[in-house]
This record gives structure tokens, C-alpha cells and sequence, in this order.
């Protein structure tokens, strides 16, 4: 509702919160405490052209600062400013998932990939002769979705339908076994087993039961579900139906996020095609009472929206704060009732694995982490796009399939993953070693850690809730702690503290979001400890005061300046 | 479900639906917190009241209770922990503790006693928040606000009201009030409401009761937080009323130095007439 108000107002006005507050018998507090939430709701009026700049490190080595600026220049206006005439705003957003084809941006919620002076110079163009999206040439929002090297799940053919059918011809605690078998764990990060969840859900006696599907995609260098939503979207939506029928759930929610809404209309017909083949809707595939649904909700702009409570109460209009648990969500989730949040690829692996079997799949990958894993491939690289890999898989067999030969370190998981060095390029893709959503970022040797870590340190203190004392005042601690040792401002004891520090946000925060907001550091200060040492003050104090320049008048008085007329406090 | 957990070496019964906070707080077992209430539904935001549960760390607030759980409240990691993360509430806000007029009957100022913080520790942020003191009767002082959450709850689920809301996002949250213009005298809270006086801090204030007890004669002034948060009458008195659960002038009847101040403090003047 709020985004209907904001894309007709450009903003949330003060008239339209009193109404929907009346209307809705809720405080107006709650109205203003989601807008303020949420980056892309703003309580004053935006551009008509309201363009977010996707400020991911892969877009800052592909040269978005100068784009940024260059835009800027052009539109004659400043970064986080609407101009004058109301015409346009220009505004830095974290990552939009477009990593594999930046410099990113977003126009009016639609995204823009590859930009370059050229394009910049048209859609400055485009935004003076005030032409309508629809009008801007299809090219500037042209998304691909290059799948480098798919392999178990990517490669398997599929038919409509044939997930669920192959669900209910075996039975549904038979399907739920297989699920249990090929010990698929959550591939949004946390690895749970998958059918531990659905099984808690299903003998949950409190109803109704939801389904609900995590597309909020928003680790910095993540892009695998926004290929599968595009491509695979009906594997996807099956995954989320066979899931329904195992927990016996009749609604299920697919959370997209605001970067993704070049998606929606086309997710939409999905659904509707899949309706019409009775695939969706009442009685699915003939079954009586199988009766399920999906609906797409958009999210605004959060990253901790992607955590599956703070997702859940994004989904009940509220802002994305993660709740207390115990109870987890599987017991007590969407409207208070027992809820199977899953990532995207979750449902995609399960739609196989319904079919296959799930000895198919655990014959993959390690002990552990059974079957296969999409990695979003960004940054030094020669092909960066989606990849498919057997869970156990060498960081350096990846390296060398993506071509990239110059490897200063990669960064495993995004911003809340870990940094490894050229060092530890043996080390592996599976929960029990490198663990990853699916982010995997390429540096070479001429990129400065210091970039990368500053970068992904503002990203968490720009993200964080603010629910909890140590992530809300924590993270902004550190920005401005780990900012002072790279501008050379730091001490020995500000090492020190930024160490502790680190330890205080990742032990006592509420969620994961502060749980690993001090990864960047942390993980480069084990890997590179010399790099953090060398950008120390080297002086055991500095001066509160110049006291040579101090003695410049007497300098001038005496009509000297020898050697002996100049005064150092400091013995370099 | 009912049993024994056994915090810092000390047995501690529990009953039905208590989390760890309050099992300990029954028990005389003092954990520090400043988001949490006795009687409030549990939050879980300000952090200081973490302890490790059988090995893990959890808040001891949101935490249920549960037959033979193993707390480890008081290690030198965990007071660590906590003294810092009061740091990180002096730093956020604007706290002034010598010219507050909280001072002494703070909640914040005694869990930083309680912590034994000497300094602020880590740099401050100067924060620009403005003050309304647009109602006749109360005030809001936004810089000493920690976003406890507790005058929230108090509006929602004691006075039946939604006068408060948190807004924002990371550290930009503040405190807003539920008002067409957004100043507190257009909304509907009474200076009765429990959401008026539950602030621990000196966020919320009622005006012209500042110094009826003097500086001296103050909840803190001459109980440590650690007995005043297990003293149970005195909840229990602070609940029934509707007022905070420490009533100053309860524990100065109770004897000591403080008598002399409550036997001469003068009557608490007529709020109304003085507009």
C-alpha cells in the first residue's frame, strides 16, 4: 500500500498516513516507523526520476564513483539530494544484485546494468526530455543471466507439474523421507536441514500453516536467485507447492525484493499460466483439498529483511526487525502461526529432489553438505555469472573456471561471509569449510583491503536495525574505528580496540546481521594483520598543538630561521 | 513446568512461564537490564542483561527457564560485555548525568555504577536530537532516550493507548509520538499514564516533580541497582500504583539517611493549576 502512495505521490505524505492510519486502525507510528524503515520509502517527495546507484564494491572496481559523479554533474544535482524543479534525485543504495553486469542503478525501481558514459549521457537525455520509462530504449534494463557452468540441478530436464505429481503418486511423508535422505540444507546461508523444518511445521496443530519463499537477495555479490526467478521460475514455485502439500499449508507468500521488480510482471504470469494449469488454485493436479496458492509481496529496501523473522514481520506491514526467539518461526511465523521460510534455491533443489529421489542428490557434494550450490561469480574475473559446483568444490577449481589469474584474495559469502587470501585457495565451498549463500567476489592485486573491508563495514552499519544496543551503536563504532586506522590516525591501542570491539558486536548482537557484521574485519585482520599494522602511527603521541609554527612570530621578531630557531616535539 | 537452574553456582527455582530474569530476580539473583520490566512483555534489545545458557549466549530477559539450564552470568567476559555496551548507550545519546535531573533515580546512571564505569570509553557521537516540550505535563528529552522500548509497551499494553513508536532505521531510530503534528500535546497520553512515568532513564519526564527528592535522597543514591531490582515489595508496591517499581519516598520510610529528606520533602504540588 505504501508503495502504491509513494510510486503516485513520490513520497509518503503526511495527508496519506492520517488516512491509511484511519483506515487501517493503526497508529500512525507504525506508518512512519515502516517508511523510515525501509530506503526506498521516503517521508519527502522524490524526483520524478528517483535513480539509486548500486554502491557494491564490484560496482566501485567497475568505476561507479566516477559514473556517480559524472551523473551527477549532468542531472546538476548532488548525491542524496532532489533537485530544485522536482525533476530528479540521485542517491547511493547497497547492492542491487546485478554484480555480474555493473555499474548497477535503479530507476524508479527498475534496474540498469552496464553503465557506462554513453548510457549515462542518454538517460541524462532520456530524464530532461521527461520521457516515460516504457519509452527509454529496452537495452538500458536489459538483465542477462549468464549461467557459466550449470551442472546438477541446472542441467535437469523438467516438465510442469512433474514435481508434484511425482509428491503425491509417492506420498507426502514418503517425499518428506527423500528430503530427509538427500539431507538438503537452507541455501540462503544458515544451513538448516530443510526437512527438519518442514516436518516441524507439519505436525504444528495450531493452523493455518504458510509457505513462504525468501527472494530478498540481498548479500552484496548475490544474483543466483534473481537467474533462477527469471529462468527457473516455475521450479521454484513447485518447490514452494510440493512444500505446501508435505505441511499442509494452503497459502504460500514469495518475498521479492524492490530491486528486483523488473521481475514481477513476469512472475506474475507464471502464476497465472500455472493457475490455469491447474497447477495452482484450488484441488492441484485433481487432488481433493490440495488447494494452495502463491502470492508476490515486494519488499522496500532492507537487507535484514532477508532474515526469515525480520522478513516475516516486513510481510505483516511492519519494519524488518528480527524477533525473540524461542519460538523460531516454524512454530510461531507469519501472523503467529506455524510458517517454512526458504531460500529460493531451497525450493528449486527440493523440486529435483522430489522427482529424483534423495539418494540422487546425496550422492553429491561432501558428508555434510550434500548436493550442489549456485555461486554468484563477480568482480577480477574474466566470466563472472552463475556457476554450479558439487558441494566440496576448490576455491582455485572455481578461480580457474571463471578466469581469473591475477587473485589477490576472495571474498566467500559476501560482506557477512569470509575475506581468504591467495594463501588459502585450497580451502573449499561446504558448510563444514567456506559456507556461502551463493556470493563469491574475485579481487586481484590491485585492490586495496582496506576498500573492500570500509566498503562492507558501511554496508552493515547502513543496514543494521537499530534494535539491539551492540549492532545499532556497534557497527557505526566500528565504520568510524576501522576508518581511523586506515586514514592513518591509529595507535597500537586502536587496533586493539577495534579487535575487542568486533568481538563485543559478534557476541552479543541479536541477529546475524550483527552476529557477522565484523566478519571484514576480523577475517583480514587474521589474514593480512601486516596491512592493519603498517597504517599505525608510528609517534607515541600527537601533538595537541604545532609548537614550532607557534614560534614563528618569535622567529620573526629575532630575524632568524636557522636550525637551532625550530622546535620538534616529536623525534621521528 | 516448574524446576531449579542454577545461575553463578546459586540454585534458582523457577515457576511456570518465568524467564531466567525473573527466576533470578525472584530468587534475589540480580542480572542487569534496562529494556526489560518486571510485568512487561520481554524485548530482548538493550543486550546487557546476556548470559551464556548452557554454553551459549542468549539474553537472560526473552530466555524461558527451563529444569537444570546452566547460567554463567557474572564472568569477567560477560561484565566486560556489559560495561561496554553502557559505554555504547552514554556515547549514542546526549547523558549529562551531573545536571540531569534523573540523577540518582536513573536506571541507566546506576547499571553504569552497578558496572563500575568509570569512563565513556569510546568516542562520542554527539548526537542532534531536539527536545518537546510542547505538553503541559510531561517532557521528552530525546537525548537521553536508549530506545528501550519500554514507554512503547506501556502506552500499547498497560494504558490502552499507541502514544509511542519506534521509527528509523540503525542508528538513526528515535523516539516518535503518535500525533497529527508529532509534539506530545496533541496526543491522547494523561501524566497518569504508566507510559508517562516507566522511562528508565530521563527521556520522559513529568514536569515540576524534578527535585522532590532532593539529590541525596534518591533511589541510587544509597542502594546499588542490584539490591533495588530484587527488592520485591517495592515492585510490588510500583506495579499496583502504576509508577516506577523504586518508590523513592518507600525506601527512605524504610530508615536510613534518607528520612530526614522524606519526612521534610514538601507535598507534591498540584500539577494542574500551575500551567
Amino acid at each position: 500500500m505504501l508503495r502504491a502512495v509513494q510510486a503516485q505521490y513520490l513520497h509518503i505524505p503526511q495527508a496519506a498516513i492520517e488516512q491509511l492510519a484511519a483506515a487501517l486502525h493503526i497508529p500512525r507510528t507504525q506508518i512512519i516507523a515502516v517508511a523510515e524503515f525501509y530506503s526506498f520509502l521516503h517521508l519527502t517527495p522524490q524526483g520524478r526520476y528517483d535513480i539509486h546507484i548500486s554502491d557494491s564494491i564490484t560496482d566501485r572496481m567497475l568505476g561507479k564513483e566516477k559514473l556517480l559523479n559524472y551523473l551527477a554533474e549532468k542531472l546538476k544535482v548532488k548525491t542524496g539530494q532532489v533537485r530544485a524543479d522536482g525533476l530528479v534525485s540521485l542517491n547511493n543504495t547497497s547492492c542491487t544484485g546485478m554484480c555480474d553486469q555493473g555499474p548497477a542503478a535503479l530507476v524508479n525501481g527498475y534496474a540498469l546494468t552496464r553503465l557506462d558514459h554513453a548510457k549515462i549521457d542518454l538517460i541524462a537525455e532520456l530524464i530532461e526530455q521527461q520521457a516515460p520509462l516504457l519509452e527509454w530504449p529496452a537495452e538500458l534494463f536489459a538483465v542477462d543471466e549468464p549461467i557459466r557452468k550449470p551442472g546438477l540441478l541446472l542441467n535437469q530436464p523438467f516438465n510442469n507439474g512433474a514435481a508434484i505429481a511425482a509428491t503425491l503418486a509417492r506420498g507426502l511423508m514418503e517425499t518428506l523421507a527423500e528430503v530427509d535422505c538427500s539431507n538438503l540444507r537452507g541455501r540462503g546461508g544458515a544451513g538448516f536441514k530443510t526437512a527438519l523444518k518442514w516436518r516441524t511445521c507439519s505436525v504444528q496443530t495450531d493452523t493455518p500453516h504458510y509457505v513462504i519463499c525468501n527472494a530478498d537477495e540481498g548479500e552484496p555479490g548475490t544474483f543466483k536467485d534473481r537467474m533462477l526467478l527469471d529462468l527457473y521460475a516455475d521450479q521454484v514455485f513447485e518447490g514452494m507447492t510440493l512444500c505446501a502439500a508435505i505441511i499442509g499449508s494452503d497459502q504460500g507468500l514469495l518475498y521479492l525484493r524492490a530491486e528486483y521488480l523488473f521481475l514481477y510482471e513476469q512472475l506474475q504470469r507464471v502464476l497465472k499460466r500455472r493457475r490455469e494449469s491447474g497447477l495452482l488454485g484450488r484441488n492441484i493436479l485433481g487432488r481433493d483439498g490440495f488447494d494452495f496458492d502463491i502470492e508476490i509481496r515486494m519488499g522496500a529496501g532492507a537487507y535484514i529483511c532477508g532474515e526469515a523473522s525480520a522478513q516475516i514481520e516486513s510481510l505483516e506491514g511492519k519494519p524488518g526487525i528480527p524477533r525473540v526467539k524461542p519460538p523460531n518461526s516454524v512454530i510461531c511465523g507469519y501472523q503467529r502461526k506455524p510458517t517454512v521460510v526458504d531460500n529460493v534455491e531451497t525450493f528449486f533443489a527440493a523440486t529435483h529432489i522430489a522427482i529424483q529421489g534423495g539418494l540422487w542428490f546425496a550422492e553429491v557434494g561432501t558428508a555434510q553438505s550434500t548436493g550442489s550450490k549456485l555461486l554468484s561469480i563477480s568482480g577480477d574475473c574474466a566470466r563472472p555469472g552463475i556457476y554450479e559446483y558439487p558441494f566440496g568444490t576448490l576455491v582455485k577449481d572455481i578461480l580457474r573456471d571463471c578466469g581469473a589469474d591475477d587473485v589477490m584474495g576472495v571474498q566467500v559469502g559476501g560482506p557477512s561471509g569470509t575475506f581468504i587470501s591467495n594463501r588459502e585457495l585450497q580451502r573449499r565451498i561446504a558448510f563444514e569449510d567456506l559456507s556461502t549463500a551463493g556470493s563469491f567476489m574475485v579481487f586481484n592485486s590491485s585492490r586495496s583491503i582496506f576498500d573492500i573491508v570500509q566498503n562492507f563495514t558501511d554496508f552493515f552499519a547502513h543496514e543494521s536495525c537499530g534494535f539491539c544496543t551492540p549492532c545499532r551503536v556497534g557497527t557505526t563504532l566500528l565504520k568510524n574505528q576501522l576508518r581511523k586506522i586506515v586514514e592513518g590516525n591509529g595507535a597500537a591501542v586502536d587496533l586493539e580496540e577495534l579487535s575487542e570491539l568486533c568481538l563485543i558486536v559478534k557476541n552479543t548482537s541479536h541477529c546475524g546481521l550483527g552476529d557477522s557484521a565484523a566478519n571484514p574485519i576480523l577475517s583480514t585482520l587474521a589474514s593480512h594483520p601486516e596491512l592493519y599494522l603498517n597504517q599505525l602511527k608510528q609517534s607515541s603521541f600527537t601533538p595537541g598543538f604545532d609548537l614550532d609554527a607557534t614560534l614563528a612570530v618569535a622567529r620573526r621578531m629575532a630575524q632568524r630561521d636557522d636550525d637551532a630557531a625550530h622546535l620538534s616535539q616529536v623525534e621521528n | 513446568m516448574s524446576g531449579t537452574l542454577c545461575i553463578d553456582g546459586i540454585a534458582v527455582p523457577f515457576s511456570d512461564g518465568q524467564t531466567i530474569i525473573e527466576a533470578a530476580r525472584s530468587a534475589g539473583v540480580y542480572i542487569p537490564y534496562l529494556c526489560h520490566r518486571p510485568g512487561y512483555a520481554p524485548y530482548g534489545s538493550c543486550k546487557l542483561c546476556t548470559v551464556k545458557v548452557n554454553g551459549r549466549t542468549n539474553t537472560a530477559c526473552t530466555l524461558p527457564a527451563a529444569d537444570g539450564q546452566t547460567v554463567i552470568s557474572n564472568s569477567p567476559d560477560l561484565q566486560h560485555d556489559r560495561q561496554r555496551i553502557t559505554q555504547m548507550l552514554f556515547v549514542e545519546g546526549n547523558h549529562f548525568c551531573p545536571s540531569c535531573e534523573k540523577s540518582g533515580n536513573c536506571q541507566l546512571q546506576a547499571v553504569a555504577y552497578h558496572q563500575n564505569m568509570l569512563d565513556n570509553h569510546y568516542p562520542h557521537f554527539y548526537a542532534q536530537r531536539e527536545l518537546d516540550a510542547s505538553h503541559p505535563d510531561i517532557l521528552i528529552d530525546h537525548d537521553r532516550c536508549i530506545f528501550c522500548n519500554l514507554c512503547v509497551r506501556a502506552s500499547k499494553e498497560k494504558d490502552g493507548k499507541e502514544v509511542f513508536g519506534i521509527a528509523g532505521r540503525g542508528i538513526h531510530k528515535r523516539l516518535i509520538v503518535n500525533s497529527p503534528t508529532g509534539k506530545l500535546k496533541d496526543s491522547d497520553i494523561s501524566v497518569n499514564d504508566e507510559a508517562a512515568h516507566v522511562c528508565p532513564t530521563g527521556a520522559i519526564l513529568v514536569k515540576r516533580s524534578a527535585y522532590l527528592a532532593p539529590i541525596g535522597a534518591r533511589i541510587y543514591d544509597h542502594h546499588p541497582i542490584s539490591e533495588v531490582a530484587c527488592e520485591k515489595e517495592v515492585i510490588k508496591a510500583g506495579e499496583a500504583s502504576g509508577y516506577p517499581s523504586c518508590d523513592q519516598t518507600k525506601l527512605a520510610q524504610n530508615g536510613g539517611p534518607d528520612s530526614h529528606y522524606a519526612a521534610t520533602m514538601p507535598p507534591a504540588p498540584d500539577i494542574k493549576h500551575d500551567r
